[in-house]
C-alpha cells in the first residue's frame, strides 16, 4: 500500500519536474517578450541623448563634436564599429572608454576621475546612459569592426590571448564558459563567444537593462562582473585588457545584428 | 657556395620582410597579452593581482589549443602528486550537508570577504546535474544522476568499491590527475574546499542512500 503510492508519488515529482523545466524557459522567454514591449533601457536611451546635447562640465561644452570613429558628431552607425583605433589618443578605445576622452577632450572632465568613478554613480553612470543612446542608433545593423590599423590587430590577438587566460581561485578563464555551443550555467544560456554567436547574441547584446538588479550594464560592467565571477582580481575601467577582449569578441561577431540596448533577465 | 650564402640571405631577408608586412610574432604578442593583464588588473577585497600569477598546470592550457602529450603527461603527473588522503581514510560524509555544498556558488570573489573554505561553496550545480529534483542545473560537465549507483556502489566502505572511491577523491582534490586541461576547479589542491566539505560531497556522489543514486 505504501510502497505503490510513494513510487506514484516519485512519478509525479518527476513528470512536475520536466515539467517545471519546460515552464521554467518558456517562463522566461515569455517574461522577456512582455518586457520588450517597454524595456526601462528607453529610460536610459533618452537620457543619454539629452546628456549628448547638453553643455557640461568646466568647458560648458556640448559632446555633439565626439568623435567616435567616423568624424565628430557622426553618431549612426558607430557603435557596430567599436572598438577601434583613434589617433588623437593612439590607442584602440571601446564606446565607453572613448565617451570618457571626448568628456575630458571636449567637456573638461578628468577622465582618471570619470574611470574610477563606481558603476551606476556620477559621472559613470552618465557614461552607460550616453553609451546605451548611441547603441540604440545602430539597432539593427551588423557588426563589422575595423581591424586595418596594426594596433586593431595587435588588440584582437591581445584579446584572443586574454580570453583563454586561465588564472583566480577557480581556475577559470573566459574559455571555460564561453568556448562551446549550447553549454549553460545553471539555466542561463552561454553564447560561444570564439565566433560570430548570432544575432543579438553576446557583443551584440549589450549595453542591456538586467531586470534581475534593476540596472544598465555596458560592456564594460558585463566585463568586470564576468571577471568578478571568474574569481579574478578587478579589472580597471577601459583597461587594456578589456578593450582587447571587446575587439576579440567583436571582430568575430562580424555579420551580427545589433540589439542593443536589450532586456536580459 | 657564395650564391648558397647569396640565396639563403636573400630567403632571410625575405623572411624578414614578411615580419614586417604581418606585424608582431606570435611570441611578441603573447608578451603583449602578459604585460596588459599585468597593467589592467588591482587588488580588490580578497581578490589581489597574485592570482595572476599561473602555475604550469594553467600556462599549458591558456591557448585554444591542447598541450601535446608530453605536456599534458606532465601536468597529470604533477596533479596526482599532489592529492592528499583524507584523515583516517575516512572519504565519506554526509550526503544532505553535501548537497547544500553542491547548490552553492558562494566564495572567493572580491564581494566575498573571506578565504576560509568553511564560506565557499562547490559551484558543483552550475556545471552538473546532480539530483535530477532540481531542475536548475549547467551543462558545461557530465550529468552526475547516478553516480555512484551507475558504478555499481552499493557500500561505500566495502573494499572492492575503493578504485571508484579513491578516483573521486582525485578527480575532487586535483582534476588535473585524469584530465590536464579540465575545466573543473581544483577543490583540494587550491583550498576551495575543506577535508570535511570534500567527503560530504563525495557522500552526494557515492552513498548509495543520497538522492542522486535512486
Amino acid at each position: 500500500m505504501v510502497k505503490p503510492s510513494l513510487i506514484g508519488l516519485a512519478a509525479l515529482a518527476l513528470c512536475a519536474g520536466a515539467q517545471a523545466q519546460k515552464s521554467t524557459a518558456d517562463g522566461i522567454a515569455e517574461y522577456r517578450k512582455m518586457l520588450e514591449d517597454g524595456n526601462p533601457a528607453e529610460l536610459y536611451e533618452a537620457k543619454g541623448e539629452a546628456l549628448w546635447k547638453q553643455k557640461r562640465g568646466p568647458k560648458n561644452a556640448s559632446l555633439e563634436q565626439c568623435d567616435l570613429g567616423q568624424g565628430p558628431g557622426v553618431v549612426k552607425g558607430v557603435f557596430v564599429t567599436l572598438p577601434r583605433y583613434f589617433a588623437d589618443t593612439q590607442k584602440v578605445q571601446d564606446l565607453e572608454s572613448r565617451l570618457v576622452s571626448c568628456m575630458a577632450m571636449l567637456q573638461g572632465f578628468d577622465a582618471a576621475e570619470v574611470a574610477k568613478t563606481p558603476f551606476g554613480r556620477g559621472e559613470m553612470a552618465n557614461v552607460t546612459a550616453l553609451a546605451t543612446w548611441i547603441a540604440s542608433v545602430s539597432r539593427g545593423m551588423r557588426f563589422n569592426l575595423p581591424q586595418s590599423h596594426p594596433a586593431e590587430r595587435q588588440s584582437y590577438e591581445v584579446g584572443k590571448r586574454a580570453f583563454f587566460f586561465r588564472a583566480g581561485s577557480h581556475d577559470f578563464s573566459c574559455a571555460t564558459c564561453h568556448a562551446e555551443d549550447g553549454k549553460r550555467i545553471r539555466l542561463q544560456d552561454l553564447p560561444n563567444l570564439t565566433k560570430n554567436p548570432g544575432d543579438g547574441i553576446g557583443f551584440a547584446a549589450w549595453p542591456a537593462y538586467r531586470v534581475s538588479n534593476g540596472q544598465m550594464w555596458g560592456m564594460q560592467l558585463r566585463l568586470n562582473d564576468c571577471f568578478r565571477q571568474q574569481r579574478f582580481p578587478y579589472p580597471g575601467f577601459g583597461s587594456e585588457v578589456t578593450i582587447a577582449l571587446a575587439t576579440y569578441m567583436g571582430v568575430n561577431a562580424k555579420g551580427a545584428e545589433s540589439i542593443a540596448p536589450s532586456i536580459k533577465r | 657556395m657564395h650564391l648558397t650564402r647569396l640565396i639563403v640571405g636573400g630567403a632571410a631577408a625575405t623572411a624578414l620582410l614578411a615580419g614586417c608586412a604581418t606585424g608582431p610574432s606570435p611570441a611578441e604578442l603573447d608578451a603583449q597579452a602578459r604585460q596588459a593583464i599585468q597593467s589592467s588588473f588591482r587588488d580588490q577585497g580578497i581578490a589581489k593581482t597574485d592570482r595572476l600569477n599561473q602555475d604550469p598546470a594553467l600556462a599549458a592550457c591558456s591557448t585554444d589549443k591542447a598541450p601535446d602529450e608530453a605536456a599534458a603527461d606532465r601536468v597529470m603527473a604533477d596533479a596526482l602528486f599532489t592529492v592528499k588522503w583524507p584523515a583516517g581514510g575516512q572519504f565519506v560524509g554526509d550526503w544532505r550537508r553535501g548537497e547544500a555544498i553542491a547548490q552553492s556558488g558562494r566564495g572567493m570573489t572580491w564581494t566575498d570577504n573571506s578565504t576560509d573554505p568553511k564560506d565557499n561553496g562547490g559551484n558543483c550545480y552550475n556545471c552538473h546535474q546532480i539530483d535530477q529534483k532540481e531542475i536548475s542545473y549547467g551543462t558545461i560537465g557530465p550529468s552526475l544522476w547516478n553516480y555512484g549507483k551507475n558504478r555499481g556502489i552499493t557500500d561505500v566502505a566495502s573494499p572492492a568499491t575503493a578504485p571508484i572511491v579513491h578516483y573521486t577523491w582525485v578527480k575532487l582534490w586535483n582534476p588535473r590527475a585524469y584530465s590536464a586541461c579540465s575545466n573543473m576547479p581544483r577543490f583540494g589542491h587550491k583550498g576551495l574546499l575543506n577535508e570535511q566539505q570534500l567527503r560530504d560531497v563525495m557522500a552526494l556522489l557515492l552513498d548509495p542512500k543520497s538522492p542522486v543514486n535512486q
